[in-house]
């Protein structure tokens, strides 16, 4: 089995290249840096099975970054190299190249992005650049899927190229071949070029990233709605709620109907308040928030995709420093209003311990999930705008607060920004899907069977009667300093396994507004949920990790005290 | 001339970069060098990052790091 490495520098379209050759998709980005973790897949070459793998982009083997690190180690295993070029930047892109070339090994350089060159007015002589590198040249369209039958047929003839040249003579070498294969025309800036030089400058991009963040709320609940509204509220009303009955009725009045089906609200199923396994622990995760974790991730991974992200982090940049972070981090936060879990996976493209460090309290502390913001907004919608933004503006308060404070106490400074502006693409929309579904694929594997763990567990407490128990010894702190009755210790230590269980709890509880949104600010505050627990564990270790649980019950008490008093 | 004091807009060559190996060395990875042409696209205000264009390449890079690259401004 040979190994083949698909080696580029990042926004290049690799990923896509490489859900093309193997039909296995992964995860495909636009901002550098997000494929740090490289993915393998298989492909068919001369009747052999060949590993294919995606090296994490690198702009050359300097090993600059800890994804040049990973690129130059991984290339003394590999015995064929698919060096992905991007055609419309070839100067930049050589300077890779050459240095393949220097290192020996067999290889094969995929022109990618070629249909761009066509209206960018560059014109590049295939044959004489595969002359010049001595290395065979494919135009390619990863996208499109042009060329990449050649690409594979091409494989077997990979051989080590032809240039020798110093590291000081490179980038002459390099103007030297360019000058020879390409020649440019001129041409107008097309409207996504203007575009996306707007959507960069202050003046012009802070409307467009305040119209853009309107635009994409507007969606996710246009989607999210419609999804529930029209298709998971009536599969759940119409043919769930009535097979349930049934078996209701069969089971009878005992232990297993209490657990399975809950309490019947009216002689009726209640899909949120029942708190049965089949009923609540199925239709919370389902119904009420999969069709937002689902709209979020696609608006969201769309706009990545597109290169937006990365504008967005330039214009956040000088903001994001007061808080001991750069822009970038704003990818992180962003990922984490989905579902945690992905968001915290994902502060590893942040250079420095320090910034890991606090982007991952920042989020464990005051980014609501999509779960829990379905739930908030479903508990306390009912009191109006006023309600939520009394919620919201809380967290989002907490979170500046608690950046300010960390970024003075922490030692050390934010690095500062430094990132490829690509160009606006339409997404790929077959790695656009994929990346949704890894995206959610966290959520369905954690969640459905957390919260059925999660009622479960409830129901246990409750009979054995620990909940009453642990509520009245908890009294003077949960009732004491939070205004909160003895019974919300319960929808607490449920927040321990799923947030929008516990929020859900708190439905049956009668609670005043005032209680309920210092409820839904502590619940988001006072713990991540297991599954972010387990991640950020192994992110930051057992000792930071501890030291963030400090920072959170310290904070949840603080912010849920004051709120207490001055509501 | 510094990268921080051109106006958006300007086009200018690269003459010199002040800094350590690690600047040059991210720089040049993207292919801007002693000599390059270069374009600002923008800058942030209070002091906040700057965009530049060389060739089809667009770049984002902190005040700091603009300070320490000077160039010449095209007339």
């Amino acid at each position: 089995m040979k190994k083949i490495l698909l080696v580029g520098n990042p926004n290049v379209g690799k990923s896509a290249l490489f859900s093309r050759l193997t039909g296995v998709s992964v995860i495909a980005s636009n901002y550098p840096g997000t494929t740090v973790e490289f993915t393998k897949g298989h492909l068919i070459l001369c009747g052999e099975r060949d590993e294919l793998i995606d090296v994490p982009g690198a702009y050359s083997l300097s090993a600059q970054s800890p994804a040049e690190a990973v690129a130059v180690n991984m290339l003394k295993e590999g015995d064929i190299v698919i060096n992905v070029v991007d055609a419309t930047n070839l100067e930049r892109n050589l300077n890779l190249t050459l240095q393949l070339i220097e290192k020996k090994a067999p290889m094969v350089v995929a022109l990618n992005m070629w249909d761009d060159t066509k209206h960018k007015g560059i014109n590049i002589d295939v044959e004489k650049l595969e002359k010049s590198l001595g290395v065979p040249v494919v135009p390619t369209c990863a996208v499109t899927g042009e060329g990449i039958k050649e690409l594979y047929n091409r494989l077997a003839s990979a051989k080590a190229g032809a240039i020798e040249c110093e590291e000081s003579e490179r980038w002459s070498k390099i103007g030297e071949i360019v000058s020879e294969v390409q020649t440019l025309s001129h041409r107008h800036h097309t409207f996504w070029e203007r575009l996306g030089d707007i959507s960069i400058k202050p003046v012009t991009g802070i409307p467009i990233a305040l119209i853009t963040a309107f635009l994409s709320f507007k969606l996710i609940r246009f989607i999210g709605e419609g999804l529930i509204g029209f298709v998971f509220e009536p599969v759940f009303e119409k043919l769930w709620a009535p097979l349930m009955m049934k078996l209701s009725s069969v089971l009878g009045s005992g232990f297993l109907n209490e657990i399975l089906i809950g309490k019947l609200i009216d002689g009726k199923i209640d899909f949120v308040e029942s708190m049965g396994l089949l009923t609540t622990g199925i239709f919370v995760p389902v119904a009420m928030v999969l069709p937002y974790v689902f709209s979020f991730y696609l608006v969201l991974s769309f706009l990545e995709d597109s290169g937006y992200l990365p504008r967005l982090g330039v214009l956040v940049d000088t903001f994001m420093h007061k808080i001991g972070l750069h822009g970038l981090a704003i990818i992180p936060m962003m990922l984490g209003v989905g579902c945690n879990v992905p968001g915290a996976l994902a502060t590893r493209v942040l250079e420095t311990k320090r910034e890991r460090f606090i982007a991952a309290t920042l989020m464990a502390i005051a980014v609501p999930c999509m779960a829990q913001i379905a739930m908030v907004v479903g508990l306390i919608g009912k009191y109006g705008a006023h309600a939520l933004a009394l919620v919201f503006g809380t967290l989002f308060l907490v979170w500046v607060i608690l950046g300010v404070l960390q970024n003075w106490l922490i030692k050390g400074d934010s690095p500062e920004i430094f990132v490829e502006i690509p160009p606006y693409r339409l997404p790929y929309f077959g790695s656009l899907g994929k990346k949704v579904w890894i995206r959610i694929k966290w959520f369905i594997q954690d969640a459905v069977p957390f919260v059925m763990i999660g009622v479960l567990i409830v129901n246990i407490l409750y009979s054995l009667g620990v909940i009453d128990f642990l509520g009245r010894i908890l009294a003077p702190v949960i009732t004491g300093i939070l205004g909160l009755p003895h019974d919300a210790v319960a929808a607490l230590i449920i927040g321990f396994l799923r947030k929008d269980v516990a929020v859900g709890m708190l439905m049956p509880l009668g609670l005043t507004m005032k209680q309920l949104v210092i409820a839904s600010v502590v619940l988001t505050m006072y713990f991540p949920c297991i599954a972010t627990f387990t991640v950020l564990v192994k992110e930051l270790g057992l000792k930071g990790m501890l030291k963030a649980t400090l920072i959170m019950i310290a904070a949840t008490f603080i912010v849920g005290g004051v709120m207490n008093l001055i509501l | 001339m510094d990268l921080a004091q051109l106006r958006a807009g300007q086009s200018a060559t690269v003459v010199e970069i002040r800094g350590g190996m690690r600047l040059m060395e991210k720089l040049a990875s993207l292919g801007i060098m002693t000599g390059t042409k270069i374009k600002k696209i923008s800058s942030q205000f209070m002091n906040g990052p700057i965009t530049i264009q060389s060739g089809n390449t667009q770049v984002a890079l902190g005040y700091g790091m603009a300070k320490r690259i000077i160039v010449e401004p095209e007339e």
